[in-house]
């Protein structure tokens, strides 16, 4: 070490390299073009090089690489939810976001701090109670708290708001934070290392479609050809669709978020409030967190509404008191795709070669992962559905077979 | 403060008003496939531009019609359904619900 930096010190060159070559010139044909460089899209072309050797890979991407949702979201990770075939499903997400900094050589800051999700009636009890026996059967690591217990875990919380004293807490070990650019980082950087091609500022405009499979991407700068497409676009999911006319259950709302000034470490777990629709975290800088829940009606805009904020940092204040002297600091917005069933679309779609990761609403973040491995596996098994994400096919609308995760998911994301 | 003009009270802040989906024909629920009342109650178009929505002014619990662009946020239009209804539907008789004892 000290002779290399010794060695660098005299040399004119710098000695740090970048973690992402320019990218290449746009091929004019791939095997795989996935739409939507997100964390989804860049982890499912990793996988697809690191797991399935398919490596002639496009990510194609209309902004910059982890500009949407991925930057967007408030990086909550946590697997406990409602309906076993979900808690299957994110406990398999956590498992890998434990491990991967490891795996990608690239640190994502993970942080398992634990999530508190508090219940302020009888029926959010008895909810949190049959979460709590799910997530435990199926080896997620949740439990009930007491009032005492909630005390002695988060002391500056008020546990009793105005007209909705809390009556219990669901408390979920496996909970935890990350990095959210990071793993869209680390996981673009593995695949391109191993042969994908990231291409930013390119746009699918529009598909060729022959005998029910599409043979080419229009793109704004030029023809495709593709083997097969995989659409993990968040936010824009129902204008793809609409262009290959899929008929889908998805609207798409904008979903808001702040964070205050940086003040010194006080809330180690991630708290929310099932009633409040409210949840309060502080970051690794210090920065109180507070997201809630999404605009009251559909829009393709992140615009900012004050109705929201006031609404949103009363329940915050009510939660801390003392938040009420804190300043805020930054406020942004998501484009989100929902489902009614707050569950995600994934796997195939009526046209043969094109894949669906879509749906993905307010809790796409914590899925990146696994969203990667089972996306990876659909491709290059040439359109066999995993297991892991058979419930959440498309045609469960239409089979009246829908994983309803509304009350795990709408307020604590 | 943003500001719907509801055709029954006038402009009215926002927050008095409940969203209620898109403008869609329902189909026959007697007569439809179980694809097509699938189609009907789940699927959306959710367009990136103006789209014909259901509102509601919650306090006088008024429904109207709304043409709106979900890319601006844009109120252009508010109407009495009463423009677009103007006959009585009348849908096949559903069968009989088989009583079940308790």
């Amino acid at each position: 070490m000290p002779f290399s930096l010794l060695r660098n010190a005299l040399s004119s060159d710098p000695c740090a390299k970048p973690d992402f070559p320019p990218p290449p010139p746009l091929g004019r044909s791939y095997d795989v073009v996935i739409i939507g460089g997100g964390g989804h899209g860049v982890a499912t072309a990793y996988y697809l090089a690191t797991r399935h050797g398919i490596a002639n890979v496009a990510v194609l991407e209309k902004g910059y690489l982890g500009g949407g949702n991925t930057a967007r979201n408030t990086a909550v990770i946590r697997s406990n939810y409602l309906t076993p075939e979900s808690v299957k499903f994110y406990i398999a997400s956590v498992d890998l976001y434990r491990d991967l900094s490891n795996e990608l050589d690239f640190n994502i800051m993970y942080s398992e701090r634990g999530q508190l999700t508090l219940a302020h009636t009888d029926g959010a009890v008895r909810a949190f109670r049959q979460r709590c026996e799910v997530n435990r059967h199926l080896g997620a690591r949740s439990e009930m708290l007491d009032r005492q217990q909630i005390k002695e875990l988060v002391p500056c919380l008020n546990l009793d708001p105005g007209h909705l004293p809390v009556l219990a807490g669901l408390w979920h070990i496996d909970g935890a934070t990350a990095r959210h650019d990071a793993i869209a980082w680390g996981y673009a950087r593995g695949a391109i290392a191993r042969g994908a091609h990231f291409h930013p500022l390119t746009e699918a405009q529009d598909f060729v479609v022959e005998n029910n499979r599409v043979t080419a991407v229009k793109t704004n700068r030029g023809l495709i050809q593709c083997g097969c497409v995989v659409q993990a676009v968040a936010g824009s999911s129902s204008l793809l669709l609409n262009k290959l006319g899929i008929r889908a259950p998805i609207h798409t709302y904008p979903l808001q978020a702040m964070v205050t000034q940086p003040v010194k470490p006080f809330l180690d777990p991630l708290v929310s409030s099932s009633a409040l629709h409210c949840y309060v975290q502080q970051t690794g800088r210090g920065e109180i967190l507070i997201g809630g829940g999404s605009d009251p009606y559909p829009l393709y805009s992140s615009r900012a509404t004050l109705d929201l904020k006031e609404g949103l940092l009363a329940h915050a204040v009510e939660m801390f008191p003392f938040l009420a002297d804190a300043k805020l600091m930054r406020q942004w917005a998501g484009i989100t795709d929902m489902t009614p069933d707050y569950s995600p679309i994934m796997g195939r779609s009526p046209i043969d070669n094109y894949y669906l990761d879509a749906g993905w609403g307010t809790y796409g973040f914590k899925a990146t992962p696994i969203c990667g491995v089972t996306m990876a596996e659909l491709v290059a098994s040439g359109g066999e559905t995993p297991e892991l994400i058979q419930p959440f096919s498309l045609d469960r609308f239409s089979r009246f077979r829908q994983i309803n995760e509304m009350g795990a998911t709408a307020a604590s994301h | 403060m943003k500001l719907m003009p509801c055709p029954l009270n006038g402009p009215r802040n926002i927050t008095e008003f409940t969203y209620g989906g898109e403008l869609v024909a329902m189909p026959d629920p007697a007569a439809c496939t179980d694809a097509e009342w699938a189609d009907y109650v789940f699927n959306k178009t959710n367009p990136a531009g103006i789209v014909r929505e259901w509102w509601l002014h919650n306090a006088s619990h008024y429904w109207f019609i709304a043409e709106r662009d979900t890319v601006t946020d844009d109120i252009l239009r508010t109407f009495d359904p009463g423009e677009l209804f103007t006959a009585r539907i009348d849908f096949a008789p559903q069968p009989a619900r088989q009583e079940t004892p308790s």
